[in-house]
C-alpha cells in the first residue's frame, strides 16, 4: 500500500490537468477562434493594443499575485495607481521636474501602502477591510486634492513617450516592462529567503509566526511593495495614454486583476502558484477583453461576462481546494 | 480596631469592586461601544447642523433608517453566520426597479409588487446563498462579483425602462400610504422596521433559527460536528439578507418614487461600516438587532448630516472609510483582549478579617497522630470521592472525579459497581426516609438517585436575586446536602461567582459568594434561605428538630440556621475561629457532630485577608500556581456538640494516610473518611462507639 502510493500518485500527476493548464488551453483556443472568426483580431495595430493593455493589467496582477500568494489581498491597487499617478502629475505641474515629482509620488505610494500593511499586520484589521477602507480613504483623499478628474501628463518628456510607442526589436516597451517586472518578482518569490517567507506566511500563517519567521514585517513589505508595482502600472498606463484618468478607481479594475490572478490558478488561501499562473490568467483575460471589444459587446455586458467568468473560476477554485469544516478558520471570509 | 483598618472595612463594604467584572460578562456591554459612538456623532453634528433636532428631520432621518435599518439587518443576519454580503447596494437597485415596474409601469396592487419585488430579492440571495453556503465559496470575493454582476443587469435592463417608469404612475392609496403616510407622525416604513426588528430580536435572541445561526458563526466546526445543517443555514442567512434588502428597496421606492442610475451604489460600504461600528463581529458568532440599528443610526446620522453640511460625496466616502478602519480595529482588538481585561478585573478579593483561631498547642485540638490507624479502602480506584454515605444494609456510595456515583460492598469494601452517572462532580449525599440519595452536583445542581440507580434532576435553578448583575439563578457549585424531617432538602452553593475548578479563587475573594437554598419536593419549589455566606460548605440538620449546622469555609467558623421553632429564619454562630477550614459536618453516633478541617490557616493567608489590595495584585500579576492559598495539605477530623464545644480530634500529621478530609462518615463504629484530592478512603476503628449505629437510622428511624 505505502509502496504503491507514490507511484500512483505519480501516475495520477501524469494526466491531471491543473488549472493553470485549463486556462492556457481556454487561451490558445480563444485565441485561434478569434483569430479565425474576427475579421481586425490579427491585424497588428490590435495585437499591438492587445499587448499594451495586457501590459498594465498584467503588471497589476504581478503585485496582486505576489500578495494573494501571502494570503492577502489588496483592493487599493486601483486607487494607489490613480491618485499616486495624480499626485506626481500635479507636482510636475507646481514647478518639480517631471523625474523629481515622479520619485516624490513613489514614496506618497509607498507610504500609502505602509499604512495598508501596518493595519493588516500590526492591527490585525482583517485584509480585505483594510484595503477596501483604504482604497476609499486614498481615493477620497485624492478626489479632496485634485480638482480634475483627468491629469495630463507634461508632453515632451522622451522616455515617458518611449514607454507609450517605443518598440525594441518590434517589442513595444510596455511589454518589456511588464515581462521586467514579473521576472524580478519571480525571481523574488522563488529564490529569495523572503519569498520563501511570503510563501510560508500564505500557507499558515500562525505556524509561520510561531516558528520564529518575521510575519509582520513580510506583510508590511509585501503591500509596499504592491503599492510599488501598481504605481509602475501607472506609470505605464500614463505613458501609453499620456494622462491619467482618476475616475478608472470607479471602473472594475480592480476585479478584472483579481480575475487575473484567481483564474491563473493562484488560490485565495495562499501559500501556492507564482508569476507564471498571473501571466497565463493575464493572456486569457487580456484576448477576452480584446475579442469583445472588437464584437463590439457594451461595456455594461463586458463586465457581466467577466463577472460569471470570475465566480465561476471562485466556484473552480472553491472544488479543487474546497473549504474544510475541521481545519477552516470561523473567521476566515 | 485601628482607624485605617475601619477604612478599609467601609471601603469595600461601600464600593463593590466585583459588580465591574460582572458587568464585563454581560453581552450587552459590547453595545457599550457603539452607544457611545453614537452619542458622541449626535454631539458632534447636534450644535453645527441646522435644524437639527426639529421634528420634521427627526421624521425624514427615521423614514431613511427604515431603508438602511433594513439593509444593516439584513447585512448583520449574514455577518453573524459568518460571511459577509457585498451585493446588498445592486440587490437594493434590483429591488427598486422591480418594485417600480411593477407598480408604475405593471400596475400590479401592493402585494402583488411587493411579492414580485422580495421574489427578485430571494433569487439574489439564493444565488448568493449557492455559492456561499452550498459551493462554500468565500464570502467577500464573492459577492463582491456578485455586486458586479446584479449591478451590470441593473445597468443593461435600468435605461430600456426608466422612460416607462417616470411615465406612468400608480393608482394605489396603499402605495401611496406606505410612501408618503405616517403614523403617529412617523413615516409608515420606519413601524415595518419597527415590527421586523422586534421579530428578529425573539428569534435571534430566542428562537432556535437565531441560535443555530449564531452557532455556525461562532464556531463553524463545532455546529458542523453538533449535527447543524451548515451549508443551509448559511444558504438561508443569505436568502433572509436579501429579502430584507428588498424590502427596505421597496420602501425606497414608495417613498421617492423614481430611481436614479447611481442607486444603492456604495451602499455596501454604508451598511458594513454601519454594522462593524454596531459591533457585529467580523467572522461572525457575535451581533444583535439593537447593535445593528445603533449603527446603522449612526452612518445615517453621519451622512444625512455631512450633506446638510453640504461636504462633497468623496470627502464622505472619505470619512466612511475613516470611520470603518477605527470600527474594525476596535472590533477585533475587543475580541481579542476582552477576556484578558475579564481576567484582569473578575478576581476582586475583599476585607475579611477572621477571628485568632483556636489553639492548638493545647486543650482538644492538638494535633496528633490517630488517623494514621486507619486502613485504606479502593486504594487507586477511588478518584475524588468527596463525600460518602452508607445505606442500611452497609453498602457504601461515594461520588468520583469521572460523575459516577460508585456502590462499595459490605462488609470489607473491596468490590464496587457504578451505581449511576450523574455527569458533574458529585459531592455532598444524603439518603430521604424512601431511600432515595440526593445528591449535590457540582456544576449542574442537586440530583436525586433512586435505589435502583435512576438519576433525576431536582433542581438547577433558584429565585434571581434583586440586586445581582450577574444571573445568579444558575447553580454553579451545588456543595453538601442534608434533609429536613419534613422531606425538604436543604443544601449550600459555595460560590455563585467561579466554576468548581476555580475555588482557589474564591478562597482568594473570600467575599460572601455562597448561599444556602431550600428544595421543597412537595412543591417542586426552590429558594434560597440565606445568601453572602462565604463559601458555604457542609450541611447537617441537628438532632433538635428545628436547626440546621453549616459551615462557612473561608471564614472558618460553624453556624446554625433554624429553619422551625421560635427563632425561625434567625442565623447563631456556633463555632467561631477553627484553625482550618471547615468542610462537611456529619451526625456522631453518641448525639454530637463530626467535622472535617480540609486545611489549616496559615499566618500569612490570614495577614493577606486583611489586605484586599495586596490579593488583587497578587491575582494580576503572579501566576495562579503561585497564588497564596489555603493549605489543603493537612487536615483533621474533629468532634463537637451542640453547644459548640470542641470535644476532640482526630490528625495525621505525619500526612501518611489522610491529610487532606473533605467528609467523614461514621457506621456501626467505624469512622469512614473522604478527601476530594485523596486516591482512596480511610477507615478508623472507634473502639468506643456504638458498634450498631447508622446514619440513615438516625434520621428517619429504625426500620420496623
Amino acid at each position: 500500500m505505502s509502496l504503491r502510493e507514490p507511484a500512483q500518485a505519480g501516475r495520477h500527476r501524469r494526466f491531471r490537468l491543473t488549472q493553470e493548464g485549463v486556462v492556457s488551453l481556454i487561451a490558445l483556443t480563444l485565441f485561434l477562434a478569434f483569430a479565425l472568426f474576427l475579421n481586425n483580431f490579427m491585424s497588428q495595430g490590435n495585437l499591438l493594443t492587445l499587448l499594451k493593455n495586457v501590459a498594465i493589467l498584467g503588471t497589476l496582477a504581478v503585485g496582486m499575485g505576489m500578495i494573494v500568494v501571502g494570503r492577502g489581498i489588496d483592493l487599493t491597487m486601483v486607487a494607489v495607481m490613480v491618485v499616486g499617478v495624480a499626485f506626481a502629475i500635479w507636482l510636475s505641474s507646481q514647478g518639480f521636474g517631471f523625474g523629481e515629482a515622479v520619485l516624490i509620488g513613489a514614496c506618497l505610494v509607498a507610504f500609502c501602502g505602509l499604512i495598508t500593511g501596518i493595519l493588516i499586520a500590526i492591527a490585525e484589521v482583517p485584509p480585505i477591510f483594510a484595503t477596501l477602507a483604504m482604497a476609499s480613504i486614498v481615493y477620497g483623499g485624492g478626489r479632496v486634492a485634485f480638482s480634475s478628474d483627468v491629469l495630463y501628463a507634461p508632453a515632451g518628456i522622451g522616455w515617458l513617450v518611449a514607454i507609450g510607442s517605443g518598440t525594441f526589436l518590434g517589442v513595444p516597451y510596455s511589454i518589456l516592462i511588464l515581462a521586467g517586472i514579473a521576472a524580478l518578482v519571480a525571481l523574488f518569490l522563488s529564490l529569495t529567503r523572503f519569498g520563501r517567507f511570503i510563501y510560508a506566511t500564505g500557507d499558515n500563517p500562525h505556524a509561520a509566526r510561531t516558528m520564529g519567521l518575521p510575519t509582520r514585517p513580510v506583510q508590511i513589505s509585501q503591500y509596499v511593495l504592491a503599492a510599488l508595482i501598481a504605481y509602475a502600472a501607472g506609470i505605464l498606463m500614463t505613458g501609453l495614454v499620456s494622462g491619467i484618468n482618476t475616475r478608472l478607481y470607479n471602473s472594475t479594475l480592480i476585479y478584472d486583476v483579481l480575475l487575473v490572478v484567481v483564474l491563473g490558478g493562484i488560490s485565495l488561501s495562499g501559500g501556492q502558484g507564482g508569476v507564471r499562473n498571473v501571466l497565463v490568467g493575464t493572456v486569457l483575460v487580456g484576448i477576452l477583453i480584446n475579442g469583445m471589444t472588437i464584437m463590439n459587446f457594451s461595456y455594461t455586458s463586458q463586465n457581466l461576462i467577466k463577472s460569471v467568468i470570475l465566480l465561476a473560476a471562485l466556484a473552480l477554485d472553491a472544488v479543487i481546494n474546497p473549504r474544510d469544516e475541521q481545519t477552516s478558520q470561523s473567521g476566515d471570509i | 480596631m485601628s482607624l485605617s483598618e475601619s477604612l478599609v472595612r467601609l471601603r469595600y463594604r461601600v464600593l463593590p469592586d466585583h459588580v465591574l467584572g460582572e458587568l464585563l460578562t454581560k453581552k450587552w456591554v459590547d453595545s457599550a461601544i457603539p452607544f457611545a459612538a453614537l452619542v458622541l456623532v449626535i454631539a458632534i453634528f447636534a450644535p453645527i447642523v441646522p435644524r437639527f433636532f426639529q421634528f420634521g428631520t427627526i421624521s425624514l432621518l427615521s423614514g431613511e433608517m427604515a431603508e438602511l435599518g433594513l439593509v444593516v439587518l439584513g447585512l448583520t443576519i449574514v455577518m453573524i453566520s459568518g460571511g459577509i454580503d457585498l451585493s446588498v447596494g445592486s440587490t437594493f437597485a434590483l429591488a427598486v426597479t422591480t418594485a417600480l415596474y411593477t407598480m408604475n409601469v405593471m400596475g400590479l396592487s401592493l402585494g402583488g409588487g411587493l411579492a414580485a419585488t422580495l421574489g427578485v430579492g430571494a433569487v439574489c440571495g439564493a444565488i448568493n446563498g449557492f455559492m456561499v453556503g452550498i459551493l462554500r465559496m468565500r464570502a467577500f470575493l464573492t459577492t463582491l462579483v456578485t455586486l458586479i454582476i446584479f449591478r451590470s443587469v441593473f445597468d443593461i435592463v435600468f435605461p430600456q425602462i426608466s422612460t416607462d417608469i417616470v411615465m406612468n404612475y400608480p393608482e394605489s392609496a396603499a402605495w401611496d400610504f406606505l410612501g408618503m403616510g405616517h403614523v403617529l407622525g412617523l413615516p409608515t416604513p420606519f413601524w415595518v422596521l419597527a415590527a421586523i426588528a422586534l421579530i428578529l430580536h425573539i428569534v435571534l435572541s430566542r428562537g432556535r433559527y437565531g441560535w443555530r445561526l449564531l452557532a455556525v458563526g461562532g464556531a463553524r466546526r463545532s455546529a458542523h460536528n453538533a449535527g447543524i445543517n451548515v451549508r443551509w443555514t448559511v444558504f438561508s442567512a443569505y436568502v433572509i439578507c436579501s429579502v430584507l434588502v428588498a424590502l427596505g428597496g421597496f420602501h425606497f421606492a414608495a417613498r421617492i418614487g423614481s430611481a436614479a442610475s447611481d442607486i444603492g451604489a456604495g451602499m455596501e460600504l454604508q451598511a458594513l461600516t454601519a454594522t462593524v461600528l454596531g459591533g457585529i463581529s467580523l467572522g461572525g458568532g457575535r451581533g444583535s438587532v439593537a447593535k445593528a440599528l445603533m449603527g446603522a443610526l449612526f452612518v445615517l446620522i453621519l451622512s444625512t448630516s455631512l450633506l446638510a453640511l453640504a461636504i462633497p460625496g468623496p470627502v464622505n466616502a472619505l470619512i466612511l472609510g475613516l470611520v470603518l478602519v477605527t470600527a474594525v480595529f476596535l472590533d477585533v482588538r475587543w475580541v481579542k483582549n476582552r477576556h484578558k481585561l475579564l481576567r484582569a478585573v473578575y478576581i476582586s478579593p475583599t476585607f475579611n478579617k477572621l477571628p485568632p483561631a483556636i489553639s492548638t498547642t493545647e486543650g482538644p485540638l492538638v494535633p496528633n497522630d490517630r488517623l494514621r490507624a486507619s486502613e485504606p479502602i479502593g486504594l487507586g480506584i477511588m478518584d475524588g470521592a468527596e463525600d460518602a454515605i452508607f445505606d442500611r444494609e452497609g453498602n457504601l456510595y461515594t461520588g468520583s472525579r469521572h460523575g459516577d456515583i460508585m456502590r462499595w460492598f459490605g462488609p470489607d469494601y473491596t468490590r464496587y459497581e457504578i451505581f449511576a452517572h450523574t455527569g458533574g462532580a458529585p459531592q455532598g449525599m444524603a439518603f430521604d426516609a424512601e431511600g432515595n440519595l440526593a445528591v449535590c452536583v457540582g456544576g449542574m445542581g442537586l440530583y436525586q438517585v433512586s435505589p435502583q440507580g435512576e438519576v433525576t434532576l431536582l433542581t438547577a435553578e433558584t429565585n434571581r436575586s434583586w440586586t445581582s448583575i450577574a444571573d445568579d439563578s444558575v447553580m454553579k457549585l451545588a456543595d453538601d446536602c442534608d434533609i429536613l424531617p419534613d422531606g425538604r432538602i436543604i443544601f449550600s452553593e459555595a460560590t455563585v461567582r467561579f466554576e468548581m475548578h476555580d475555588w482557589y479563587a474564591d478562597a482568594l475573594e473570600s467575599r460572601g459568594n455562597g448561599r444556602l437554598i431550600v428544595y421543597d419536593p412537595k412543591t417542586k419549589t426552590t429558594r434560597t434561605v440565606l445568601s453572602n455566606l462565604i463559601f458555604p460548605n457542609g450541611v447537617c440538620t441537628s438532632y433538635d428538630g428545628e436547626s440546621v449546622l453549616f459551615a462557612e469555609s473561608w471564614a472558618c467558623r460553624i453556624n446554625r440556621y433554624y429553619y422551625a421553632g421560635p427563632k425561625k429564619g434567625r442565623l447563631e454562630r456556633v463555632i467561631e475561629g477553627l484553625p482550618g477550614y471547615p468542610d462537611n459536618i456529619n451526625r456522631a453516633s453518641d448525639g454530637t457532630y463530626w467535622l472535617a478541617l480540609m486545611g489549616s490557616r496559615t499566618p500569612a493567608l490570614d495577614l493577606s485577608l486583611e489586605m484586599p489590595s495586596f490579593r488583587r495584585r497578587m491575582a494580576r500579576r503572579v501566576s495562579q500556581d503561585a497564588w497564596l492559598m489555603p493549605n489543603l495539605n493537612t487536615g483533621c477530623v474533629l468532634k463537637f456538640n451542640e453547644k459548640g464545644e470542641i470535644l476532640e480530634s482526630f490528625w495525621d500529621l505525619g500526612g501518611t494516610r489522610h491529610p487532606m478530609i473533605t467528609s467523614m462518615r461514621e457506621h456501626r463504629g467505624t469512622l469512614y473518611l473522604c478527601g476530594i484530592f485523596n486516591n482512596r478512603m480511610g477507615a478508623l476503628k472507634l473502639p468506643g462507639a456504638d458498634q450498631d449505629w447508622c446514619g440513615v437510622d438516625s434520621y428517619w428511624g429504625k426500620p420496623t
